[in-house]
C-alpha cells in the first residue's frame, strides 16, 4: 500500500519539477510594458474563515491576506525585503535602544472619514499589540509607554534595549494599526469592527457573508496617489481543495495564496498558460518542516539517539522524489531566505548515513533486540498540509529500517497542539516552524527554556540548555545588527548541536494566480501587502 | 385534533431522546484533545500562554464540565442557544443563516430523488427482466457505487470547465445585485449540479425500492382481478398499484431526512453553499460546542418535523393506518 502511494507521489512531484520549471520564464510576462488598467474585481481563493478580520489582533496569514487590505501597518518590507515605510514616514532610535521614535505621514484619514494620527499608534500598540496580538504579545513585552508629543509623532519606550531591526522586521506583521474612536470603549475583542474592519488602506470593507464571501471596494481617498487600479476584491470562501481548483480553472478565482491548492493541482495549473504558480512574493513566509524530540523518552533525551534518528532520514531524497522544487534541503531554524540572519550551512548537519545511525544507537546502549527492534516512538504529524503527512510516512519508514518501529498518531489542529504542547503526550512530532523575517518573533521561542506549559510552537520537549537561553537573551536585546547576526550565528551552532528539535527542510508557500495579473507578487510577503499597485491587464 | 394528539404524543417521546443526544455529544466533545482556544492558535499560528488562558475565561472554558454542562442545560430550558465562539454572535442567527441553503438543497435533492426513483422503479418493473430494467438498474447502482464527491467534482469540470453552462460553486452571483425572479432563477442555477449530486445516490435507492414494492404488488390479487374486469395497464398501475406501492418510499424519506443533512457536508463543501452541514463540520473543527449542539438541536427538530409529516402522509395513502393508530 505504501509503495502505491510513493509511486502516486513521486509522479505528482516529477511533473511538478517540470511545470516550475517552466514557470522560471512565465514572470517575465510581467516586464512587457503595459499601462496599467484601472478597474476589474479580483477574486481570492479563502480557505479558512477566521474569528475576526482585524490584523491589530491576530497575526496569522488567514487575517492578512483580507484585513491586510484594508488595515495598515507602520512599516511593510520592499521588493528587496528591506523595512519601507507605509503609515510610518521615517523612525530613529537612540543608541541605548530604549526609544525608537516614529514620524507618521500626515493628511490619512479612515476610511470613515476621521483623521489618522499618533493617538491612534499609541492606543493599538498598548491595548491591541501588547496585551492581544499572538508574538505581538512577547515582542512588546517590555513597552511601556508610547508617547504622542503631536499628532504625526510616535515614540515607543521600552525597559529593555529594542533592536531596531528586530522592530522593523517585525512590524510588518505586528505592526497594523486601528482606530481608536472605533475600539476606545467596550470590549475590544467582542468589537464588531473586528468583522467589519475599519482601515487607512486602499480598500474599503463592503459586506462578509460568513461561509460565502467578503468584498472590498476600491478606497477613493487612499493616501497613495493613483491607487488603487482595482474596483473590488471578492475573497471567496471554498473549504474544498479541489473544488478551488476547478474554479480557478473556470475562471471564477485569480489567486489562491499560500499553496492553498493541492500539490496535484498546483503541478496541473502550473503547465497551464493561464497561470503562474510560483513561491515568488511569499520568502516573507518561510517555515521548516520539524521533528521534534520529547526529552521525557529516556532514550529520545541521549543525544546520539537524536543524532542517530537525524542520520537514518534520507532528507535529499524526501524533497527530490515527494516535494519536487517546492522544497530545498534546511541547514536549522533560520532558513536561507532569512538575508540578515542566515548563518550558512557550515553548523552541525546530520547527513544520511544509515550504518552510521545504527552505529550511534548501538553505542547509546540500544541495541536490536528480537526481530531488530530496538525501541518504539509515536509519532504526531500536525495536520496542517499534505507535506507533514508525507513527512512523517517518510520518518516512519526511514527508522523502521534502523530498528525503530513508529506508531504514526493522527489529531485535527487543536488535537494535535494539546496533545503535544500542553500534555506532552508524544515521542517525536512534526509540523511547521514559521520563519517571520527575524528569529526573536517566533524562531527563539522554539529553544528557550522556561516556556509556559500549553504554549503552542514552544520549547515543550523537557530540555533545557543554559548556554543556548543566554546567546537568545543576548541576541533579543543587542542593539548592533552585525553583533546580534554573529550572536544568532552561535544560536544555530548551538542548537544544532545539541538537536531538541531538527529542522532539515525548508518550504516557501506556493501562488497560484491568474496570468492577467499585473504587479503582483513583487514583495516578500505580497500574499498578506495591501495591493495597492495590483493590477487586471484586459 | 387527532392529529394535534399525534404531534403532541411524538413530540413528548422526541424531547427525553432530544436531551439524551446533547449530553451525549456535549460529552464525546470533550473526549476529543484540546479546545476552541487550542484551535484558535492553531488558526492564528501561535499565541502565548496569557492569550490563552485570557481567551479561555472569555469563551467560559475555566469551569468545570459539568458546570459548562449545566449551564448549557439551563441555558436551553429558556430556549437560549447560547454564544458561538467562532462567529461571536448568538447561535441561533448563525444556525438560521445557513438552515435556508440547507433545507433548499435538502427538499430539491429530496423531490428529485423521489420523482425520478418513482418514475424509474415504474418503469423498471413493467419492463422487468427486459432491456428497460436492465439499463435502469444498471445506472442505478452506478449512481450508488459513486463517492459523491467525485460525482460532484466531476460534474464541475464538465458543467462549470469545459462547457461553462452552470457556475462551479456558491450560492449567489456576488457581482450582480439581482432581486426578485431573477435572484430565484440565479439561485436555481447555483443549485442545479449540487441537488443533482446529492440526489443521484438517493435516486438509485428509491428506484431499487419502488422497483421491488411494484413488482411486489404487482403481483397481489386484487391486481388481477383489476385486469380480470378489463381495465388497461396503465389505469392498473396508476390507479391500484402505485399507490400501495408507495408506502416503503414514504417510509424512507423519513428515515433518509437525517441523512441527508449528513450527506450534505460534503456537497456543501465541493459547492462552497453555505449550509448547516459544513457549519457542523467547522464546528467539530473548531471546537465551538455551542454552535454544534445547536445544530444537532436544529437538526433533531427537522426530523421530528419530517417524520411526523411522513406519518400524515401514511394515513392519507393508506386510511387503515390512521384508524388503527
Amino acid at each position: 500500500m505504501d509503495l502505491t502511494r510513493l509511486e502516486i507521489n513521486r509522479r505528482t512531484a516529477l511533473l511538478t519539477s517540470a511545470a516550475i520549471a517552466a514557470n522560471v520564464i512565465n514572470p517575465m510576462r510581467a516586464f512587457a510594458q503595459e499601462t496599467p488598467r484601472k478597474g476589474g474585481v479580483f477574486n481570492v481563493h479563502y480557505a479558512a474563515e477566521q474569528r475576526q478580520l482585524n490584523p491589530s489582533l491576530q497575526a496569522s496569514t488567514g487575517v492578512y491576506i483580507i484585513g491586510g487590505k484594508i488595515q495598515e501597518n507602520l512599516v511593510d518590507l520592499d521588493a528587496n525585503g528591506q523595512p519601507v515605510g507605509v503609515l510610518a514616514e521615517s523612525w530613529e532610535a537612540t543608541p541605548d535602544g530604549k526609544t525608537v521614535t516614529f514620524k507618521l505621514r500626515q493628511g490619512i484619514t479612515w476610511h470613515d472619514g476621521k483623521p489618522f494620527t499618533s493617538a491612534d499608534v499609541e492606543f493599538t500598540a498598548m491595548n491591541m499589540w501588547k496585551k492581544i496580538l499572538n508574538y505581538g504579545s512577547t515582542l512588546q513585552l517590555f513597552l511601556t509607554a508610547v508617547e504622542t508629543p503631536d499628532p504625526h509623532t510616535a515614540i515607543f519606550k521600552y525597559d529593555r534595549p529594542m533592536p531596531l531591526n528586530l522592530l522593523l522586521r517585525a512590524l510588518p506583521d505586528l505592526g497594523y494599526v486601528s482606530a481608536r474612536h472605533l475600539y476606545e470603549s467596550g470590549d475590544i475583542r467582542q468589537n464588531p469592527t473586528n468583522l467589519a474592519p475599519v482601515g487607512t488602506g486602499p480598500f474599503k470593507f463592503v459586506k462578509y457573508e460568513r461561509g460565502q464571501y467578503i468584498i472590498a471596494d476600491r478606497n477613493e481617498n487612499y493616501w497613495r496617489p493613483n491607487a488603487p487600479y482595482l474596483d473590488r476584491i471578492v475573497w471567496k470562501v471554498i473549504t474544498d481543495r479541489a473544488a478551488a481548483a476547478a474554479q480557478m480553472e473556470a475562471g471564477e478565482l485569480h489567486y489562491a495564496p499560500f499553496s492553498s491548492l493541492t500539490l496535484s493541482d498546483l503541478a496541473r495549473l502550473g503547465k497551464d498558460k493561464r497561470f503562474i504558480v510560483s513561491t515568488k512574493g511569499n520568502e516573507g513566509n518561510a517555515r521548516t518542516n520539524t521533528l521534534e524530540f520529547n526529552f521525557r523518552r529516556k532514550e529520545l533525551s541521549d543525544i546520539r539517539v537524536r543524532r542517530a534518528i537525524a542520520h537514518a532520514i534520507n532528507v535529499p531524497f524526501f524533497i527530490e522524489n515527494f516535494l519536487g522544487d517546492f522544497a530545498k534541503l534546511g541547514t536549522g531554524p533560520i532558513p536561507s531566505t532569512s538575508t540578515d540572519f542566515y548563518p550558512g550551512p557550515n553548523t552541525p548537519q546530520y547527513p544520511y548515513d544509515k550504518a552510521k545511525a545504527a552505529a550511534l544507537l548501538d553505542e547509546a546502549g540500544f541495541k536490536a533486540g528480537r526481530g531488530g527492534t530496538r525501541f518504539s516512538l509515536r509519532l504526531l504529524p500536525a495536520p496542517w498540509g499534505e507535506d507533514i503527512s508525507l513527512w512523517s510516512t517518510f520518518i516512519q519508514q526511514s527508522l523502521g529500517e534502523v530498528g525503530i518501529p513508529v506508531e504514526i498518531v493522527r489529531n485535527d489542529g487543536g488535537g494535535f497542539l494539546k496533545q503535544v504542547y500542553d500534555e506532552h503526550a508524544f515521542d517525536i512530532a512534526t509540523g511547521w516552524h514559521q520563519y517571520r523575517n527575524d528569529p526573536a518573533v517566533s524562531t527563539t521561542v522554539w529553544y528557550r527554556s522556561g516556556q509556559p506549559k500549553g504554549a503552542p510552537w514552544t520549547n515543550q520537549w523537557g530540555w533545557e540548555d543554559k548556554n543556548v537561553d543566554k546567546t537568545i537573551d543576548d541576541a533579543a536585546t543587542e542593539v548592533d545588527p552585525a553583533k546580534r547576526k554573529a550572536l544568532y550565528a552561535q544560536f544555530v551552532k548551538e542548537v544544532n548541536t545539541e538537536l531538541p528539535v531538527w529542522m532539515p527542510i525548508e518550504q516557501i508557500f506556493l501562488t497560484t494566480i491568474t496570468a492577467k495579473a499585473r504587479n503582483h507578487s513583487n514583495t516578500p510577503r505580497w500574499g498578506s501587502a495591501s495591493w495597492h499597485d495590483l493590477w487586471l491587464s484586459a | 385534533m387527532r392529529i394535534l394528539n399525534l404531534a403532541g404524543r411524538r413530540l413528548a417521546a422526541s424531547i427525553p431522546t432530544l436531551v439524551l443526544i446533547l449530553i451525549g455529544v456535549f460529552l464525546l466533545l470533550q473526549f476529543a484533545p484540546g479546545d476552541t482556544v487550542d484551535a484558535m492558535m492553531a488558526q492564528m499560528g501561535g499565541g502565548d500562554a496569557a492569550t490563552a488562558r485570557e481567551l479561555r475565561k472569555f469563551y467560559g472554558l475555566d469551569l468545570s464540565i459539568p458546570a459548562q454542562l449545566g449551564n448549557y442545560l439551563w441555558r436551553l430550558v429558556r430556549l437560549d442557544l447560547g454564544f458561538s465562539s467562532i462567529y461571536g454572535k448568538p447561535v441561533a442567527s448563525v444556525i438560521l443563516e445557513r438552515l435556508p441553503p440547507t433545507i433548499l438543497l435538502m427538499t430539491a435533492s429530496l423531490s428529485f430523488a423521489f420523482f425520478f426513483g418513482l418514475v424509474f422503479g415504474v418503469i423498471a418493473a413493467r419492463g422487468v427482466n427486459r432491456w428497460p430494467d436492465t439499463l435502469i438498474s444498471t445506472l442505478g447502482l452506478i449512481f450508488y457505487a459513486t463517492p459523491s464527491f467525485w460525482f460532484g467534482l466531476m460534474a464541475i469540470v464538465v458543467f462549470s470547465v469545459y462547457l461553462q453552462w452552470l457556475p462551479p460553486g456558491g450560492f449567489e452571483d456576488i457581482g450582480a445585485a439581482r432581486t426578485g425572479i431573477w435572484r430565484a432563477l440565479d439561485i436555481a442555477s447555483h443549485l442545479v449540479l449540487p441537488t443533482l449530486t446529492l440526489g443521484l445516490i438517493f435516486l438509485a435507492i428509491y428506484l431499487r425500492i419502488m422497483r421491488a414494492s411494484m413488482l411486489e404488488v404487482l403481483n397481489l390479487d386484487y391486481v388481477r382481478t383489476a385486469r380480470a374486469k378489463g381495465l388497461d395497464e396503465t389505469r392498473v398501475v396508476t390507479r391500484h398499484v402505485l399507490r400501495n406501492a408507495l408506502l416503503p418510499m414514504v417510509t424512507l424519506i423519513g428515515l433518509q431526512a437525517g441523512t441527508m443533512l449528513g450527506g450534505s457536508v460534503v456537497v456543501e463543501s465541493v459547492f462552497s453553499l453555505p449550509g448547516l452541514g459544513r457549519l457542523a463540520y467547522e464546528s467539530v473543527v473548531q471546537r465551538d460546542l455551542n454552535t454544534l449542539l445547536g445544530i444537532v438541536f436544529v437538526s433533531a427538530l427537522l426530523v421530528i418535523t419530517v417524520n411526523f409529516i411522513v406519518d400524515l402522509i401514511y394515513a392519507r395513502l393508506d386510511p387503515r393506518i390512521m384508524a388503527e393508530g
